[in-house]
């Protein structure tokens, strides 16, 4: 265990209220769905009906004669621009040209004075379509006679940030590889070696806002007000695809209804900016449920895997090969299956691993982002094995992994920054948390499950600090408040470097006409780096503060005073800004910018007859370094904890032919209060082992890929293993039936 | 069609479509847009409003319905600036993320407490089981109705 001294702080580790509450209880927090621009028109989207189809012709000329249309947008409104998006790869039309290649991508787009008559304008648009073979899932889309989604090259998007992209191989879009060791030796000298094939649901990120978007087009100008996470990104992408300066394209992002990676990079934005720029007006496109539902998702997979160890308990050797459905565009694949490749090993010191992930086309909607990703498809398969081969060898889970866990400071990966926490110490706490070694009714079992994830992204941040005359302090920095609480948090740090009261300290949300850059919200990066910045911003300014003052007291309330004194009337302001860049030397220069500790544990019991599965006690642990606020910090456990039991237990898209069956919320169930554990433990670490500011690291997704692991291995511990997600009460009773047959239940 | 009703005690009136839904009209023609339209089905609760007293999803009821009667939404629980005890109680919880589902939960606490003052876990459960909360993992919503059950 490491001791740490703390320096007192003042805001800094306290849980203050959210700067945001009053506001959001109110119903006065303005989301994009309420902002009013004037002369603004309602859009609506045609979509495919079909997963895979040659568009033939598109007629709007009946739809645009429609009293109160405004404009109809198609494929040939884009003849001036080059159309294609995608900050991976570039693979994706505005709008569908000659090809449709899932069911739900936009066809044309309808701006009319008020969304009735949209909505009518979309049945008088005539397409005429020529259905073509469908690759709707994994094996269809990697079969010798697979229809192809995409020919020639790839091209690479602007932010795909993975090197050199390898060439695509019929429609597996991207590959990961690690090979390490001699693999096949090392499981030739193994005495135990556990193997399976598994698979994972494509699942719904369910931000319960949908995607919105309202954009205006005046000459070069383009402003669009979005529910994204990544403004900034977003701006380069509509700069590129429009061929304007980034300056001319501002982005303004309110608060956010939730994102959870939904809202991350560009999603509607550029097809409601093409058509504000037809119409000549403001259009607002808000999606449906269904409709979201197809334009981001979060990827099926399927996976083999190997695991040995030896008889007394090493883990030597895994073996992993998965496929990342992706759908029909790219979107974050590639980043998706590099960060599965990297999880796929866990944190365990191998002899030999060898990880083959790819990144397949299939003609269902685009997945992309979603909280965890990577980790959550691979941690639960990875841990399984490691338990069963606890049980095999009659040892521990929990002893194994205290046995085989990488220590603080050991190397991980080949090149990447070796482990920065403890996790032995985290899985521990976890187990502790659940009553690991408390004895155990029938059918009721517990499972611990340790990973890490690759946090951070690219750690560019930048911010300003403004101290005003009145000595109140406004902070700008472009990370956007999706509910996790960075205005809060920022706040905390801007009031704690300069002294003032958290109160005084405003942050409000991003507009790219004046909010300095930030890479993204994601990745659980934004108190880390974007924290960083602040701080270093407020750093300038109390800096400024102390030249003014010459030696007098640096009393908050002196600072009017001091500003006086400075610029000689009352009025200006002291403005510091701060960066944080991966240069030089130090933790930014390598990768990942930190590693995000996914552990947790779970109590499990499951009801043989029905093969209902409940939840009885969770716990996650946030190894988060310092809590900069720690009930903002359990929050995001809690809510991991949750979308982690909805992703294991019934969450699930179900596709037929390409179609998405389940596109309501009906019918794609979500966690509601009955599915809250009867205990939910979080635990906070704090080592002070993070780069970012106070010795914090970020958190908030490690939960949604330990919970799943943790209820996995907890059924397992009842004795019925599992292969497939999410474990509804049909799989598991069937695979009880199962065991019952090999005469291995009850064990 | 011109429908006149009542909202957060104010008379107002509007012009309204056939089809169109009183969360529309609410949110697009009254300039209320506290009301959260999410889902539009009825199955996640970001849109609840009191109609006479009565617990709606304003998405699944016609702004024509609401000719002639008494709405209240999240804009009309504080009292002269005040924050109603239900929403001091989100506070103090800590039971607010993105804030989205939050003025339909607010809304359908404060329904639960009129009707019912000392609520059970199972009473609670039962009557927040129509709002849907991605973030927060409804722990702490339940704290903060039990917070705002015990204060009032
Ligand atoms: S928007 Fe009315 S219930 Fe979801
Ligand atoms: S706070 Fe975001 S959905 Fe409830």
């Amino acid at each position: 265990m490491t001791i740490i001294e703390r320096q007192p702080l003042a805001h800094v580790g306290r849980s203050v209220p959210r700067r945001d509450a009053h506001e959001k209880l109110r119903g006065a927090a303005q989301f994009v769905g309420d902002f009013v621009v004037p002369r603004m028109v309602h859009g609506k989207v045609l979509r495919s009906p079909f997963a895979h189809a040659r568009v033939v012709a598109v007629d709007a000329s009946e739809a645009e004669a429609l009293p109160g249309v405004v404009c109809v947008l198609t494929g040939d409104d884009l003849t001036d621009l080059d159309p294609y998006w995608g900050h991976a790869i570039k693979d994706r039309p505005i709008v569908a040209l000659d090809h449709v290649r899932f069911a739900g991508e936009p066809v044309a787009a309808v701006a009319a004075e008020d969304e009735a008559t949209a909505a009518a304008a979309l049945n008088a648009i005539r397409v005429e379509y020529e259905e073509l073979p469908v690759a709707g899932t994994i094996e269809q889309a990697l079969a010798d006679d697979a229809p192809i989604l995409h020919e020639g090259p790839l091209r690479p998007g602007l932010f795909h940030g993975l090197g050199e992209l390898p060439p695509r191989e019929g429609n597996v879009c991207y590959r990961y590889r690690i090979d390490r060791g001699e693999l096949e030796s090392v499981f030739a000298r193994a005495d135990l070696i556990v193997e399976g094939e598994y698979s994972f649901p494509a699942v719904y990120q369910y931000a319960m806002e949908t995607h919105t978007v309202v954009a205006q087009v005046e000459g070069e100008e383009i402003t669009v007000w979005s529910t994204c996470q990544h403004p900034f990104l977003v701006r380069a992408e509509l700069a590129d695809l429009f061929a304007v300066p980034l300056a001319s394209v501002r982005v303004v992002v309110p608060y956010l209804g939730g994102g959870f990676g939904s809202k991350s990079y560009t999603k509607m934005e550029p097809l409601t900016a093409a058509l504000a720029r037809k119409a000549g007006r403001p259009v607002r496109i808000q999606n449906r449920v269904d409709e979201s539902m197809v334009t981001t998702r979060r990827h099926g997979m399927r996976c083999r895997m190997r695991t040995a160890m030896t008889n007394e308990g090493n883990l030597v050797a895994r073996d992993v090969d998965c496929w990342f459905d992706t759908g029909a565009y790219a979107d974050n694949g590639p980043r998706v299956t590099a960060t599965g490749g990297d999880a796929a090993p866990g944190p365990y010191r191998w002899h030999a691993y060898r990880v083959d992930a790819r990144c397949v086309y299939t003609n269902t909607g685009p997945a992309g982002s979603y909280r965890a990703f990577g980790a959550a498809h691979l941690q639960w398969i990875g841990e399984s094995q490691i338990d069963e081969l606890a049980r095999r060898a009659g040892l521990d889970p929990l002893a194994v992994r205290r046995d085989n866990l990488c220590l603080p400071g050991e190397e991980l990966r080949n090149g990447a920054k070796s482990l920065d926490a403890d996790l032995i110490g985290d899985v521990e706490q976890a187990a502790a948390a659940v009553g690991w070694s408390e004895p155990k009714r029938a059918n009721v079992g517990r499972g611990v499950s340790v990973g890490l994830l690759a946090a951070g992204a690219h750690p560019v941040s930048t911010a300003i600090v403004r101290l005003e005359a009145d000595g109140q302090v406004v902070v700008l920095v472009g990370t956007t408040e999706v509910g996790q609480g960075p205005r809060t948090v920022f706040a905390q740090i801007a009031a704690e470097e300069l002294g003032v009261d958290v109160e005084q300290v405003t942050v409000r949300g991003t507009d790219t006409r004046f909010t300095p850059y930030d890479r993204s919200t994601g990745a659980s990066r934004s108190t880390t780096i974007a924290g960083l910045a602040v701080q270093r911003a407020a750093r300038q300014v109390r800096d400024q503060l102390e030249e003014i003052a010459a030696g007098d007291p640096l009393e908050p309330t002196a600072y009017p005073e001091l500003l006086r004194r400075h610029f000689g009337f009352t009025g200006g302001e002291l403005i510091g800004s701060g960066e944080v860049a991966p240069t030089g030397t130090g933790s930014y220069a390598e990768g990942p910018v930190f590693w995000e500790v996914c552990v947790g544990a779970a109590e499990v019991e499951v009801d043989p007859e029905t093969g209902v599965v409940r939840v009885r006690r969770t716990a996650t642990v946030a190894d988060v370094g310092r809590a900069i606020n720690p009930q903002l910090v359990q929050r995001q456990d809690e809510g991991a904890t949750l979308q982690g039991l909805g992703n294991a237990l019934f969450e699930e898209m179900v596709f037929e032919d390409g179609q998405l069956l389940n596109d309501t919320l009906l019918d794609y169930r979500v966690p509601s209060f009955a599915d809250l554990p009867n205990e939910m433990t979080c635990v906070i670490v704090e080592n002070e082992d993070g780069p970012g500011p106070y010795g914090a690291k970020g958190c908030g997704e490690g939960a949604l890929a330990a919970i799943p692991a943790a209820v996995v291995n907890a059924l397992a511990d009842v004795g019925v293993p599992m292969q497939e997600l999410p474990l509804t009460p049909e799989r598991v009773w069937r695979r009880i039936q199962t065991l019952k047959e090999e005469g291995k239940w009850p064990r | 069609m011109r429908i006149e009703l009542s909202v957060n005690g104010e008379p107002c009136e509007a012009d309204v479509w056939e089809g169109e839904s009183l969360l529309y009209a609410l949110r697009e023609r009254l300039g209320l847009p506290g009301s959260k339209n999410a889902c539009e089905q009825g199955e996640c609760g970001s849109c609840s409003v009191l109609l006479d007293g009565k617990l709606v999803c304003a998405c699944l009821v016609l702004a024509a319905q609401a000719e002639g009667h008494e709405i209240v939404t999240v804009e009309g629980l504080a009292e002269d600036g005040r924050l109603h005890k239900v929403q001091e109680a989100f506070v103090a919880a800590g039971a607010v993320q993105c804030g989205f589902c939050t003025p339909g939960l607010v809304v359908a606490t404060a329904d639960l407490l009129a009707r019912n003052v000392y609520p059970s876990d199972d009473d609670i459960r039962e009557a927040l089981s129509g709002n849907l909360c991605r973030c927060t993992g409804y722990a702490k919503i339940f704290d903060a109705v039990r917070m705002a059950a015990a204060s009032l």
